[in-house]
């Protein structure tokens, strides 16, 4: 098994090594520094960080003002506070005005376990693309997120990037580069290809092996930039494989299965399935009892890739 | 300062003013009223802010977080001459410049859009902190309606401009009592307005908003603070300046009909 890395701390430190090279960097976070590993670059810069404290909503907008003067601000808290909570803040004063402000979160997702549903962010993405303008990120590893993180920076506009709470399993190298509207493309399948993000990409590519042994030939793309997505992948990958499966954790409504379909379905006929959270909360638990009980697991993938097979 | 220049160019504005409602059919009358005394002696006075520097970093900001009365804005805007004064009469219609409610991204001279209230004082504060870190000796003025101070945002950013000790920043209360459902003081009273401020950690000043020496003194005073944020509860009244819109609810949000237009414009015109 490969090994699992976190991808907060990976941001985090590549914010300190950002904030080395850059001056005009800024922090913000919401009283979570402990939690987003913003506090690293707290530590280091101390002047260049601004704990704003249990209000994202003043937050937003503080760092609205500073990227007025001329500063890069990034923005962290969990995915719950960083986007629901702050919807209005995200479009009216981030967006609408076109302030280059970066919304990091960490905590994305069911497996942020213990702490039950009220903390677990199900709808991040599918708010964050609704944004007029808006870009959304959600790496599958360590590596990708400090990649990402860079990009982040270099990027002249707002985005959103999601992290996950838990370590993810290591996927990539630090010599590979990942571009902002770009994907993965691990392999193409001629039965199905899985177009996953974020912690499902790992668990996909174990399922691929699998798929094999059941006489299906399964590909996996690795969508992490949600918007813009890679629509040329999208087609290719349509030219081979005859169906879609994508898989996210997060809500079906709205995320990555949803930004596929909507360009897959205007391309050609094409049978597609979507695994992720059907409508509903999650619950206090493990991550791993939350991903076994909310089927995102190597098993409901096969399940469903399964059903999709024979439907082809 | 010239007084006798000031209330001529705020008689201009408001005349502008209504002339732009009345032409795009809706628009806040009521309280660009309200604000445009002051507004004007910052434009006109008091504010380092150009055609020539109003891109400059070292420019002094005034940010309308209570985006309805933009027409207020557009007019100061235009009598700087950062726009020409024709687009006045594009106000709110189709491909205009001049958005229903202030947007940065269509409008030049406009700091940030606003409009969705609750959200200019963050802005604001953030200006007030870069501007200290970057050290620029620059002022930054937000204007936040008594309505507006209904949103919890609001409170956040109060609390921020004094943990920072934001002594560059200028918070302005159109104190005018009146929002959108009636009187401010049914819905959620802001009194005892100076002592909430106060316990904020904000240096409060009380003024008569559309009184140019009050006005004049209260920023004179404001620029000798020290390490306090300053807050400035301005008594104003909604629809100042045309008597039958003077403390009318009706006027908020309501453009006014042709011979109410008509009346209005020979009230102003005749000052």
């Amino acid at each position: 098994m490969s090994e699992k890395k976190s991808l907060r701390e990976a941001y985090g430190k590549t914010l300190v090594e950002l904030g080395k090279e850059h001056e005009d960097i800024v922090v913000l976070d919401a009283d979570l520094a402990k939690s987003t590993k913003t506090e690293l670059f707290k530590k280091e810069f101390p002047e260049r960080f601004f704990d704003m404290g249990i209000s994202e909503a003043d937050m937003i907008g503080t760092a609205t003002g500073f990227a007025s003067v001329g500063f890069k601000p990034f923005c962290s808290s969990f995915a719950m506070f960083l986007t629901g909570r702050v919807y209005d803040q995200i479009r009216n004063s981030i967006a609408y005005p076109h302030w280059n402000v970066k919304l990091v979160s960490t905590h994305a997702g069911i497996s942020v376990g213990e702490d039950g549903a009220s903390h677990q962010c199900i709808e991040d993405l599918a708010l964050m693309r609704a944004v007029p303008g808006m870009t959304v990120l959600c790496p599958s590893d360590a590596v990708m997120a400090v990649s990402l993180t860079k990009k982040l920076y270099e990027y002249e506009s707002y985005a959103y990037m999601r992290l996950p709470r838990n370590e993810l399993d290591s996927l990539y190298q630090e010599s590979d580069d990942f571009k902002i509207g770009k994907s993965v493309v691990h392999s193409i399948g001629k039965d199905i290809t899985i177009i996953a993000c974020g912690a499902m990409v790992s668990i996909a590519k174990k399922t691929l092996m699998r798929f094999k042994s059941m006489g299906i030939d399964a590909g996996l793309v690795d969508m992490y930039s949600i918007k813009p997505l890679d629509k040329e992948i999208v087609r290719e990958v349509l030219k081979t494989s005859k169906g879609i499966l994508t898989a996210e954790e997060h809500s079906v409504i709205g995320g990555l299965g949803c930004a596929v379909a909507q360009i897959a379905s205007a391309e050609k006929r094409v049978m597609m399935d979507f695994l992720g959270i059907e409508d509903s909360f999650g619950e206090s638990g493990t991550p791993e009892n939350l991903f076994e009980k909310y089927n995102l697991t190597e098993e409901a993938i096969l399940k469903k890739g399964k059903i999709l097979y024979d439907k082809l | 300062m010239e007084k006798k220049f000031l209330a001529q160019k705020s008689n201009e504005c408001r005349i502008d003013i209504l002339q732009m409602v009345f032409n795009a059919s809706s628009g806040h009358i009521g309280g660009a009223f309200s604000a445009i005394d002051i507004m004007t002696y910052l434009y006109f006075h008091k504010m380092n802010f150009s055609k020539e520097n109003y891109l400059d970093n070292s420019r002094d900001r005034f940010i309308l977080s209570k985006g309805h009365a933009s027409a207020a804005l557009y007019a100061c805007l235009a009598h700087k001459n950062i726009f020409s004064r024709n687009e006045l009469s594009s106000f709110r219609k189709i491909d205009s410049m001049l958005q229903g409610h202030p947007s940065r991204k269509t409008t030049p001279g406009v700091e940030t859009s606003t409009g969705s209230l609750g959200q200019g004082l963050s802005f604001a504060n953030g200006c007030a902190m870069a501007l200290k870190m970057k050290k620029i000796n620059a002022k930054v003025y937000c204007m936040v309606g008594d309505g507006e101070i209904n949103e919890g945002q609001f409170w956040e950013a109060c609390m921020t401009s004094s943990r920072y000790s934001l002594d560059n920043l200028r918070v302005i209360l159109d104190y005018n009592h009146l929002q959108i459902d009636g009187f401010i003081e049914d819905i959620k009273n802001p009194s005892p307005s100076k002592m909430r401020f106060e316990s904020f950690g904000f240096h409060v000043i009380e003024i008569n908003g559309h009184d140019f020496d009050e006005i004049d003194r209260a920023f004179e005073e404001a620029d000798g603070v020290q390490k306090k944020p300053v807050f400035i509860i301005a008594h104003t009244i909604k629809g100042k300046g045309v008597s039958f819109m003077e403390n009318n609810v009706n006027f908020h949000g309501s453009p006014p009909k042709k011979e109410e237009y008509e009346k209005a414009m020979k009230e102003l015109s005749d000052v």
